[in-house]
């Protein structure tokens, strides 16, 4: 008879699903995320006004928008670090254009649409070219926020119709939650239902663990890249107007930065960098702890430098965790494996005849 | 002798070269005063030199396959060590300054070597926290205080702002001078000694290098000890340059050296370029900074020629990748 | 792998997500963090300067905390490390959660804080600025250091009677929205135009009251206009890096630099023969009229019409005047005359 020698623990698939998703990285994060604001609740000062939730939501939401679509990018192994420098265009774009005379709307629509064009330029470099998107993004990271700072210079543009403006900053009627949460909340399900969801939300899972054996089973790995770059593109475009109207200024260094940011919430919220991993739940929770974390601080009067010590500790936490864990599981397994192999051999030397090969 | 002439004139490194002397040139024309006074002719040599140790440190880890967000922390941490020795002991050595600078810098980058090699986990990640990290605990050790020109001694100072010879086209600038001879030797150990080479072999192919028997995790370590060692070079002399050290110094350099260095050949994707690109295309970049004004464009725009600049070059690599791809197919076919 | 209950953990998730927010949403229905209250003891009164590391700043603050420990004040600073328009946007929105008393800001821009200016008063607090106003509706009071006009004048005259009357001259700002960098600049052109038609302005570079910023504007200035004889920063940063420029630069005597500064940083470059002389108030005076006045309001002693009139410790009596601004004083002329005498 034979053994497996190679046998492990019950391996994850036939682990109940419960239990799979308890242990899941996803969970973790939201775990430490409700954990954060139970903590902050009760031991911060003025933590449980409503204020602290309006403020948490509107403020992140240019992250939580971006971080959507930054998620699908990364999980197909590539990644985008021009959305900040999109983001500052398509609020330069706005400013201009409004100051120049045309219809807010107007001056929005074509500012989220040269979004979508920045993007299309991201991904035509990517996978036309077939440069590396690390390389592209850095230069168009630059090539963006060039562009942006040099329509504008250092000058601003302060002055939005107030409806928008208005609009941008209200909350739902009767809560603290801000308005834009609507239509993120739409995004949100959109892209859950497409990632987790849908035929072309799988795809972008094979592509990532394995372009090449996705491409030969058939996708079309080009042109699902070159879409997710124009979603990006689009979307850091839209988080720009909203942006601008918020702080009611259009300026070309707004943002800068904020791509690191997104990405930092995204690894956070469990997406591998490697791609082939994660999920858009994940993220939210991952975007909004980081949020939560520097709001509670602040309103503790901690200084925005140990808040970003602690982001940035938090990051790598999250991702050497990961090979931790794996290099942890590994050990385990082998010694698992040993453990059965030599009680195998022991079966095997007392058992008479019969005795097939031992692999 | 003709082909190693040609391939000095094809290669990578003169292009650009040839690129800044035209910008340099056209400048001049427009305004003299660019390279003939003094103090042009100085800034000419001396802006780019900071920089130009950073996109040094840089390149040695693009090299391995590897990237380094953090060095702009690292700058802004060292000039702020630098700053504070000088005021808390006053009297100190200057050349125990630039120890503790160098060491720190190779210390910050240790961590990163260490987290890299061992967790395995891609450079960008987690110089993306040590830059967040090193930067946080900067401006926590800073406060709102800021080490000002007159807190460091005049002797130092000099350094940063005084050159050897004097007037234009005959002088160099001391940052200048101390910037090559680092440049020199770091060229010299990436193509003379087997640590050196065997980084480009670890960026063309990990997995080939490891089976090789390369001591890999050894050499990715002392990349991005180098590197941070190069960056608190950096921070020590900006100190000198600047006189002047807020905790935001060094923001935003990272941008700046990844630029220099590819811009400058070095490929994103390993195992190509060498530190003299990287030199050159420091030095691009930053002339490319004061010749705008001059030739007319707002500086504003510096950006923007920054990015196209970037994304021309690694189009190029590429096109000039598949050219060469193509050549040794075709020449395998000749030879069959 | 699991993409089959891909849908079960996301539905699972987004539970979880729900209910984290619902708990906050609905678990704050007490603590509408409210200020105001009686002046005096305990009342929290927080200084939020332009940026953080600017030692013009330092000095107010200074004047600020000492004018709260008369009172009986709490003090606070809070601030960006960048003077950019929104970087202070998150300060205000702490400072209404926590319920502070009152604001004293210097802003970065006339109306981009506006908003949430706006939101902090009707949670309570009083807003009062200082040194850079923003819009008079987002603010109940503005201490003003000096007369607009008077500032543009001084350091008008002083570049005037350095260069001769003639000749080019550029402007070393700091943010290109500052509020009263703007209007100086406004006024100097004006009064440039009026009084002086032989000095041309060439230029306005802006310095972002970044150190590095504007050492390498000043350097970039200079090999721009080779006929430049003089240079005018209104601000403390601008003109102390130009200043470090110049004094190892061969333009060194030869273009002449003055504006606003203060004397202990100009010091050593009045002493070397880079500044002949330069402007400015007395910062501390400025925090601590500042800081008097936010505890004014909050103890409802005035309501930042015209006419009221308030009592500022040392300096006396002050009276509001139109459009709720405060005015301190004169600006002051330093040189090497009178730099020894003080220190800040």
């Amino acid at each position: 008879m034979t053994t497996t020698l190679v046998s492990t623990a019950t391996p994850t698939h036939a682990q109940p699903a419960w239990r799979r998703w308890l242990l899941s990285r996803e969970a973790a994060i939201i775990g430490l995320l409700a954990l954060l604001v139970i903590f902050a609740f009760t031991s911060i000062p003025n933590f449980g006004s409503p204020l602290t939730l309006t403020y948490l939501l509107r403020d992140t939401a240019p992250i939580l928008l971006i971080a959507l679509p930054m998620t699908l990018i990364i999980i197909t192994e590539e990644i985008d670090l021009s959305v900040a420098s999109i983001l500052g265009l398509s609020s330069v774009l706005t400013g201009v254009l409004t100051a120049g005379g045309f219809p807010f709307v107007l001056a929005a629509l074509i500012a989220i649409l040269a979004g979508a064009l920045a993007g299309a330029i991201n991904g035509f470099f990517v996978t036309v070219v077939g440069l590396p998107s690390l390389a592209v993004t850095i230069g168009t990271l630059a090539l963006f926020r060039g562009i942006a700072v040099g329509l504008l210079g250092t000058t601003a543009i302060t002055d939005f119709p107030e409806f928008w403006t208005d609009l941008a900053r209200s909350t739902i009627p009767g809560t603290p939650i801000p308005s834009i949460m609507i239509p993120f909340a739409l995004l949100a399900i959109a892209f859950a239902v497409l990632l987790h969801a849908t035929p072309f939300g799988r795809s972008l899972y094979a592509i990532g663990l394995n372009k090449e054996t996705a491409h030969f089973s058939g996708i079309d790995v080009a042109r699902s890249k070159f879409l997710l770059f124009v979603l990006s593109g689009t979307v850091s475009g839209f988080a720009g107007v909203y942006f601008t109207l918020l702080y009611s200024n259009a300026r070309g260094d707004n943002a800068m930065g904020m791509e690191l940011q997104v990405i930092a919430a995204v690894l956070l919220g469990g997406v591998s960098i490697f791609g082939g991993r994660g999920a858009i739940h994940g993220v939210i929770g991952g975007v909004l702890l980081i949020g939560a974390l520097g709001s509670a601080l602040r309103l503790a009067n901690v200084g925005s430098d140990t808040i970003q010590v602690i982001t940035g500790v938090l990051l790598i936490l999250s991702v050497v965790s990961a090979s931790v864990l794996r290099w942890a599981r590994s050990r385990r397994d082998a010694a698992l494996g040993r453990r059965r192999q030599a009680a195998a051999r022991a079966t095997l030397d007392t058992t008479s005849t019969g005795t097939t090969h031992v692999p | 002798m003709t082909r190693g002439l040609g391939r000095i004139l094809a290669a990578r490194e003169t292009g650009i070269l040839i690129a800044l002397i035209a910008i340099v040139i056209v400048a001049a024309t427009i305004n003299p005063r660019f390279v003939t006074s003094a103090d042009g002719w100085r800034d000419l040599l001396l802006t780019p030199s900071l920089v130009l140790l950073v996109a040094v440190g840089s390149a040695i880890v693009i090299i391995t396959r590897s990237v380094d967000l953090s060095v702009g922390s690292v700058v802004g941490l060292t000039a702020y060590l630098t700053g504070r020795l000088f005021i808390d002991i006053p009297g100190i050595h200057p050349v125990l300054v630039f120890v503790a600078g160098v060491l720190l810098g190779a210390v910050l980058g240790l961590i990163n070597g260490a987290l890299v090699a061992f967790a395995r986990v891609p450079a960008l990640v987690i110089t993306l926290g040590t830059m967040y990290i090193y930067r946080g605990i900067n401006v926590s050790w800073a406060g709102s205080d800021r080490i000002n020109a007159s807190d460091l001694p005049s002797g130092f100072r000099a350094l940063g702002t005084g050159s050897i010879g004097s007037g234009p086209f005959a002088s160099i600038p001391y940052l200048t001078i101390i910037a090559l001879i680092v440049l020199a030797a770091a060229a010299w150990y990436l193509r003379n000694l087997r640590g050196g080479r065997e980084l480009y072999a670890i960026g063309s192919d990990p997995a080939a290098a490891e089976l090789y028997g390369l001591p890999v995790t050894r050499r990715i370590i002392i990349a991005f000890v180098a590197s941070g060692a190069l960056s608190g070079f950096a921070g020590v002399l900006y100190a000198a340059r600047y006189g002047t050290v807020a905790s935001n110094a060094g923001s935003g350099w990272e941008l700046e050296a990844i630029g220099a260095a590819v811009i400058g050949g070095v490929a994103i994707a390993g195992g190509v370029g060498t530190v003299w690109g990287a030199a050159i295309g420091a030095f691009l970049l930053l002339t490319i900074n004061r010749a705008l004004p001059i030739i007319g464009i707002d500086d504003f725009w510096q950006q923007a020629v920054v990015g196209a600049l970037i994304l021309g070059a690694i189009v190029l690599d590429r096109v000039l990748a598949v050219r060469r791809h193509r050549q040794r197919i075709a020449q395998r076919e000749e030879t069959r | 792998m699991m993409f089959a209950l891909g849908k079960k953990r996301s539905a699972l998730g987004a539970a979880a997500l729900l209910a984290s927010v619902a708990m906050i949403a609905t678990g704050c229905a007490a603590n509408a963090g409210g200020g105001g209250g009686e002046g005096g003891d305990g009342a929290t009164i927080t200084f939020l300067p332009k940026n953080l590391g600017n030692p013009y700043f330092d000095t107010s603050s200074a004047g600020g905390e000492r004018a709260a420990e008369e009172i009986g004040a709490v003090f606070d600073e809070i601030g960006p490390s960048e003077a950019t328009p929104t970087s202070q946007v998150e300060f205000i929105q702490t400072a209404a959660q926590q319920g502070t008393d009152a604001l004293v800001v210097s802003a970065n821009d006339p109306s981009a804080i506006c908003d949430a200016l706006d939101e902090a008063r009707s949670a309570g607090t009083k807003i009062v600025t200082f040194d850079s106003d923003t819009d008079p509706e987002c603010r109940d009071l503005f201490i003003n250091q000096a007369d607009a006009e008077g500032i543009a004048k001084v350091q008008v005259d002083l570049i005037a009677e350095q260069i001769g009357d003639a000749g080019q001259i550029a402007i070393l700002s700091a943010a290109a929205n500052a509020t009263n960098q703007n209007a100086w600049i406004e006024l100097m052109e004006e009064e440039l135009k009026a009084n002086h038609p032989d000095i041309e302005l060439v230029s306005v570079v802006y310095g972002d009251d970044d150190d590095q910023k504007s050492f390498d504007q000043t350097a970039a200035l200079l090999q721009t206009y080779p006929e430049l004889k003089g240079i005018v920063s209104p601000t403390t940063v601008g003109i102390a890096a130009a200043a470090r420029y110049l004094s190892t630069s061969e333009f060194k005597g030869k273009v002449a630099l003055t504006g606003l500064g203060t004397p202990n940083q100009m010091r050593e470059y009045v002493e070397d023969g880079t500044v002949t002389a330069f402007a400015l108030w007395n910062p501390e005076d400025l925090g601590y009229l500042a800081a008097y006045a936010a505890d004014a309001l909050i103890s409802g002693d005035i309501t930042g019409e015209p006419g009221d009139t308030f009592e500022a410790g040392d300096l006396g009596e002050y009276e509001v005047g139109e459009d709720g601004v405060v005015l301190l004083g004169d600006p002051f002329v330093f040189d090497a005359e009178n730099i020894a005498d003080f220190d800040f």
